[in-house]
């Protein structure tokens, strides 16, 4: 059994995510290779081939997969099962939006199932996954003869560095994309990674506006060292950008500590969130949902609370 | 150009589903159904292409069962022009269906097929990416902007960092994210109009393709609960019990 992880990258340094999946390919008991397709990736594929359990780093140094786009990527994954040079079992990807982008794809093009948001690993081909906003858990057996998964980051520890696994150039080339990157607007942040921070403080419709979100959230996230994370409605109405949302559609979470403030606690957005070790609700309507899940829930006006919570914090 | 929108029938995102103590699925008798919103989402898009000339047509299809024309003529009031029922006896996973995409979309010929980017029931995110595959056509996924003109689309996705524009050559598969727009409410009279639009019925199993399921569900279970909090007081009571209680400070 060798399981292929198809690495999130940005060429420089490896996203934590494929650390996440790489601990889920381990459950699988085969080998861990891992693809790192790229341009000017030599980094990342170092970065990969010391983390623990890995016994392959895989590097496509390749123009076509410079920016990363899913019709190259799945061509070259695709490219290396069907020479077999390496009989593949597996392919995994973080449920990531870049895992999410390629890997049907892959799937698709290998006519073979994939299994989406793998939570857990039964066997070689039975899987846990959550459907319908994590509100019911299935338990799925494929039996494609290879199996393509995604899985959810919060649910598999990262991987630790403690391996010198050997780097080998991918001689296969990816095909190029009919789709072409005209440019990455990403938000730029001095705070830790949403899906990776131990602290998150999320804000929600309740903030008001933008300014609010930032003159109150702020300087509560920056004693707490968090994460900034917002409902969904506070991302429509423009007080945070897309990258913030915490649900069903937008990031999934599990850090120790998550502060929800003005966030009525709709069941796509616990989906997001539920799994937190420790969930702090603030909010002036005794009846919000969000009170069902808090293990801490404080009844009271937003602008009082939190500017009082972050100077007890100081 | 003509426009493909696929739309499924899923429970209305207000029901919290319930596990069937058999845990062979969620429970699905009485419960309200939907155009699953993200799918609500690609067909108003589609209808505003059409608006600014940009598109001639727009084609729903939904793939299922008998109630899924109930879905699609919701998306023929908001204004699809015609749509397809593609029906099947055996249970359609994301493979099968955009095996079934890929041969309307060869009947069709649309220039444009745009998808919402998952549906809320399986949560799976795949159909469009597969039908892309399968077509061998290029993909922008999760998108939040779509600028169409003359053979090229734009678009404007919603990425785990940020924000992403690509630009595609035509035709191409687009999957939609919340922002893309906010879908309009079907008027009255636009809700009888919807009655009288064509609406065409096909046999999956007519079509040529594997529809058989690739995935068998063993079981379905409810997450295990969090267990009840308590109400803190004041700001005081809550910051001792993070420090001391919950030993997260
Ligand atoms: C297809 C689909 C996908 C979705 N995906 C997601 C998702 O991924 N993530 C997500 O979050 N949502 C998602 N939603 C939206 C979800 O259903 C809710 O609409 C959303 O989560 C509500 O956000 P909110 O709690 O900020 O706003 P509201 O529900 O409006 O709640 C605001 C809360 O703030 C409180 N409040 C107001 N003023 C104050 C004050 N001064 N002090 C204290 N409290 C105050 C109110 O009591 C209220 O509880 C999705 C919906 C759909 C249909």
């Amino acid at each position: 059994m060798t399981t292929l992880v198809i690495a999130e990258h940005d060429n420089a340094s490896l996203r934590s995510t494929t650390r996440n999946a790489i601990t889920a390919a381990r459950r699988l008991d085969g080998e861990v290779h891992v693809l790192v397709a790229g341009g000017g990736c030599s980094a990342a594929c170092e970065a990969a081939a010391g983390i623990e359990g890995v016994d392959k780093v895989l590097c496509a140094d390749q123009p076509a997969c410079t920016d990363q786009g899913a019709e190259a990527l799945a061509s070259l994954v695709v490219a290396m099962v069907k020479a077999g040079t390496v009989a593949y079992t597996h392919i995994l990807a973080p449920a990531s939006t870049f895992g999410k982008n390629v890997t049907p794809r892959v799937a698709a093009l290998l006519d073979v199932a994939q299994v989406s948001d793998v939570v857990a690993i039964e066997d070689a081909n039975t899987y846990v996954r959550p459907i319908y906003a994590g509100n019911a858990l299935a338990t799925v057996r494929s039996d494609d003869g290879i199996q393509v998964l995604t899985v959810r980051t919060t649910a598999f520890d990262a991987a630790a560095d403690g391996a010198a696994a050997p780097v080998e150039a991918v001689s296969i080339e990816a095909a190029a994309g009919g789709s072409s990157l005209v440019g990455r607007q990403l938000t730029e942040s001095a705070r830790p990674e949403l899906g990776a921070a131990k602290t998150i403080v999320s804000g929600g419709r309740g903030l008001g506006n933008g300014d609010n979100f930032q003159a109150l959230l702020e300087p509560l996230a920056d004693r707490l060292g968090a994460a900034l994370g917002a409902s969904r409605a506070a991302v429509d109405a423009g007080f945070v950008p897309n990258d913030y949302q915490v649900g069903q559609t937008g990031k999934i979470v599990a850090p120790q500590l998550y502060v929800a403030v003005g966030i009525s606690g709709a069941i796509q957005h616990l989906a997001g969130m539920k799994d937190s070790k420790v969930i702090v609700a603030i909010n002036k309507d005794p009846e919000a949902p969000i009170f069902q899940v808090a293990d801490y829930g404080l009844v009271g006006d937003l602008f009082d609370v939190v500017p009082q919570l972050t100077a007890a914090l100081g | 150009m003509k426009i493909l929108v696929p739309v499924k029938r899923v429970v209305d995102y207000n029901v919290k589903v319930r596990v069937k103590a058999d845990q062979s699925g969620v429970e699905l008798a009485n419960v309200k159904m939907a155009m699953n919103p993200f799918d609500e989402i690609a067909i108003e898009e589609a209808v505003r292409l059409k608006e600014a000339g940009v598109a001639s047509e727009v084609v729903a299809v939904s793939c299922g069962v008998p109630a899924c024309q109930e879905t699609l003529r919701a998306a023929l009031a908001i204004g699809a022009d015609r749509a397809v029922l593609v029906t099947s006896v055996v249970e359609l996973q994301p493979l099968a269906v955009a095996k079934i995409l890929k041969a309307i979309v060869e009947k069709e010929a649309p220039s444009l097929v745009i998808l919402g980017k998952q549906a809320i029931d399986d949560d799976a995110n795949q159909v469009g990416q597969m039908l892309a595959a399968l077509l061998d056509w290029p993909q922008a996924t999760f998108a939040s902007k779509v600028e169409a003109s003359d053979g090229q689309v734009r678009v404007t996705r919603e990425i785990d960092g940020g924000l992403e524009t690509l630009a595609m050559p035509l035709p191409a598969v687009i999957t939609t994210d919340l922002r893309l727009n906010e879908p309009r409410y079907a008027t009255l009279p636009n809700i009888m109009k919807a009655k009288k639009k064509p609406l065409e019925t096909v046999a999956g199993e007519s079509l040529g393709v594997d529809l058989a399921p690739r995935l068998t569900t063993l079981k379905v279970v409810e997450p295990p609960s969090r267990k009840a909090g308590i109400l803190v007081a004041d700001v005081a009571q809550l910051v001792d019990k993070l420090k001391n209680e919950a030993q997260v400070l």
